[in-house]
């Protein structure tokens, strides 16, 4: 077997994420490109599994989020087995509740501490070999231990309510497998500090205290850096509140002006379509009302905050009120500012699993419901990286006959691109040299977006990136590979 | 004495190993005192510096860029372990496997219902992009694999024993009733 394989002419190191620059004969950036490198075809070959396996399969396209792949299915299947998503049980709609602000105090934290700390403490020009969380443990162990305490706090919530920290079983079609017990409640409320709700209340405000001090003093690099005019697409509560888990799809332009009104997401497909393209095998998803040229959106903490009208809880709301007014209520089109929104995102999922804890639904109650079955059904929430498309369509002997998925970082694939393309122009247009500063900026750039390459191709930390320079003979002028 | 020297990857995976690595919670500061971390995506080290004791595989082979990285992985580490059902027998991904590659691409490029304007039925191809391999392979088909740790993923408690057992050279026991599935 391994000799076949050998075969191939592998050429190319480590990488998931690649990024080409091509220049004309004056140097100038002609064409960059993100190009996503795997391919792995699950919408094919889930076809024949049985239809309530798909919360637990699908999950396994990413490890670092796979509570939205989990909850998405289960909303998908919950139209199929003739509930509906609005209809499930209290008990288990909260239960699904905690489960994914769990997941998103979690993958917040994570992005934030083990991820972006490192820029934020020691420098972006820093020495590459101090850039990571072990460096900051070593140096800031207080702040390292916190975002340790905050992602373990998350991890915990996830498997009170699905059973096991990574790819648990919680969601079925129709509800949950399970309440919570007093005990889990009683540790997360008032556990043994550090590990209750309020500690990290406290402490996701001291993550965005030092989030809009490094703002301060840094204004033009957040608010300058990879700027620029971008549609904004969410899931909203049908009253226009921050909702991650269940409501209607809205979209703004870069005005503010609504492009999507509040639709309802099982008819998606007449509002949404993808383009094809020969060089990543991530698609590129578009507004059919506006084209695959101009129809382009941006999803995540920021499209969120672009989008909602007001944040339900109060510590979180109050965020949200001096970040709109930065940009006077208008769509916040800053890369950089999508640190700040998740920071308060995650403040928001810190109060939200206090307000479930206290429910008394969680408890006890009604677990599933029974309906009368479909054939199709769309489950569509808010991934920690933006919103995540979920459609399965089943035959007469309950097996998947048609799975499409369009996930989070697909729906960032233009923005990504444009961002790329803003960033290599600005730092490269007439450069024939790539220095180490470029490079840096570019990955900074994308790493704005906290991509989920597994959902398309992961990677943790800064994505393995290699750019490479072309003259206008297509000829290799430079590779680069960070490191 | 230097510290032991560790290295890790994610091939044709979901990262979820490596969030099994980040479940040790605390401890990751005592490991972080242990050892020392080389090649791994938890850090901005990208090509071995130096040769390493373990080396930790996450993740089946897709592609031919996967096989590339487990080889040099297997040149540079004294011990490679297959931390996972994916590195161990393909894991999900492998259910491709029964499918002819042409068709998972064809569901995903020309058939699905969001996909428009792909008149020329374009099927991402472009010499940026690595050669997808006819099926996923577990790792030991492709290098040889000196310990196999099981789950979906492993237990944070399992992968952490395995490292401190490996590292102080005390016999690795991983109990029968771990090898299942998930």
């Amino acid at each position: 077997m391994g000799q076949k394989l050998t075969i191939e002419p592998v050429t190319r190191v480590e990488g998931h994420g690649k990024v080409t620059i091509h220049l004309d004969d004056e140097n100038q950036v002609v064409q960059t490109r993100l190009h996503i490198v795997e391919f792995r075809g699950f919408e094919r070959f889930i076809q024949g599994r049985p239809y309530w396996e798909a919360p637990v399969l699908v999950q396994r396209l990413c490890g670092i989020c796979p509570v939205s792949h989990h909850l998405a299915a289960a909303k998908a299947l919950d139209v199929i087995v003739g509930v509906g998503p609005d209809n499930i049980s209290p008990t288990a709609e909260k239960m699904r509740r905690l489960m994914h602000y769990g997941q998103f105090f979690q993958s917040h934290s994570l992005h934030f501490f083990h991820l972006v700390s490192p820029d934020l403490l020691f420098g972006i020009d820093a020495d590459p070999a101090k850039r990571n969380v072990i460096e900051v443990a070593r140096e800031f162990k207080d702040l390292a231990v916190q975002g340790v305490m905050m992602r373990k706090f998350g991890q915990e919530i996830i498997e009170a309510t699905a059973g096991k920290k990574i790819h648990g079983t919680g969601a079925i079609p129709g509800g949950i497998n399970k309440s919570l017990s007093i005990e889990e409640k009683m540790k997360f409320l008032i556990g043994k500090d550090p590990l209750n709700v309020d500690q990290m209340i406290t402490w996701a405000q001291g993550a965005l205290d030092l989030f809009k001090d490094y703002h301060k003093k840094n204004k033009n690099l957040i608010d300058n850096f990879a700027k620029f005019p971008s549609s904004h697409l969410s899931l909203v509560r049908k009253d226009g509140a921050l909702d991650i888990y269940h409501g209607v799809i809205r979209a703004v332009d870069t005005e503010g002006n609504k492009i999507l009104h509040d639709i309802d997401y099982q008819d998606y497909l007449d509002y949404i379509a993808e383009e094809v393209k020969s060089w990543s095998y991530m698609k590129f998803p578009y507004l059919r009302s506006l084209g695959n040229k101009e129809g382009w959106y941006t999803v995540g903490p920021l499209a969120r905050l672009n989008t909602c009208d007001f944040i339900p809880t109060p510590l979180a709301q109050k965020e949200f009120e001096i970040f709109r007014a930065y940009t006077n209520g208008k769509p916040n089109n800053m890369s950089m500012h999508m640190h700040w929104a998740r920071l308060i995102e995650t403040l928001h999922a810190a109060e939200m699993i206090k307000e479930l804890l206290d429910d008394p639904d969680i408890l006890e109650g009604e677990l599933v419901r029974k309906g009368n079955k479909t054939i199709e059904g769309v489950g569509l929430i808010e991934a920690p990286r933006g919103t995540l498309f979920h459609h399965y369509r089943i035959n007469k002997d309950d097996q998947i006959e048609m799975a499409n998925l369009i996930v989070s970082t697909t729906n960032n694939n233009t923005p990504m691109n444009r961002a790329v393309e803003l960033v290599a122009k600005s730092y490269m247009n007439g450069q024939e040299k790539i220095t180490e500063g470029m490079l840096n900026a570019v990955e900074t750039a994308i790493r704005a977006y906290d991509p989920c390459l597994s959902c398309a191709t992961h990677a943790l930390g800064k994505m393995p990136l290699e750019i490479t320079l072309y003259n206008s003979n297509d000829e290799v002028i430079d590779i680069k590979r960070s490191e | 004495m230097s510290k032991p020297i560790i290295a890790t990857t994610s091939l044709a995976g979901c990262f979820g190993c490596h969030m099994s690595l980040l479940d040790i919670d605390e401890r990751i500061l005592e490991l972080a005192e242990l050892v020392e971390f080389n090649k791994s995506p938890i850090n901005d080290i990208k090509k071995f510096t130096k040769k390493c004791d373990v080396g930790l595989i996450e993740g089946g082979v897709c592609n031919s860029e996967n096989i590339h990285v487990l080889k040099d992985f297997r040149e540079n580490c004294k011990i490679l372990v297959s931390v996972g059902e994916c590195a161990i027998m393909g894991g999900l991904p492998a259910l491709r496997n029964n499918i002819p590659l042409r068709e998972c691409l064809e569901e995903a490029y020309l058939d699905g219902p969001s996909v428009e304007n792909n008149e020329e039925r374009i099927i991402p191809n472009d010499e940026e992009l690595p050669l997808i391999l006819d099926k996923v392979y577990p790792c030991h088909e492709v290098v040889k694999i000196d310990i196999h740790l099981p789950g979906c993923p492993p237990s944070a408690d399992m992968i952490y024993e395995a490292l401190v057992s490996l590292i102080t050279g005390k016999e690795l026991k991983v109990p029968y009733e771990a090898f299942k599935y998930d």
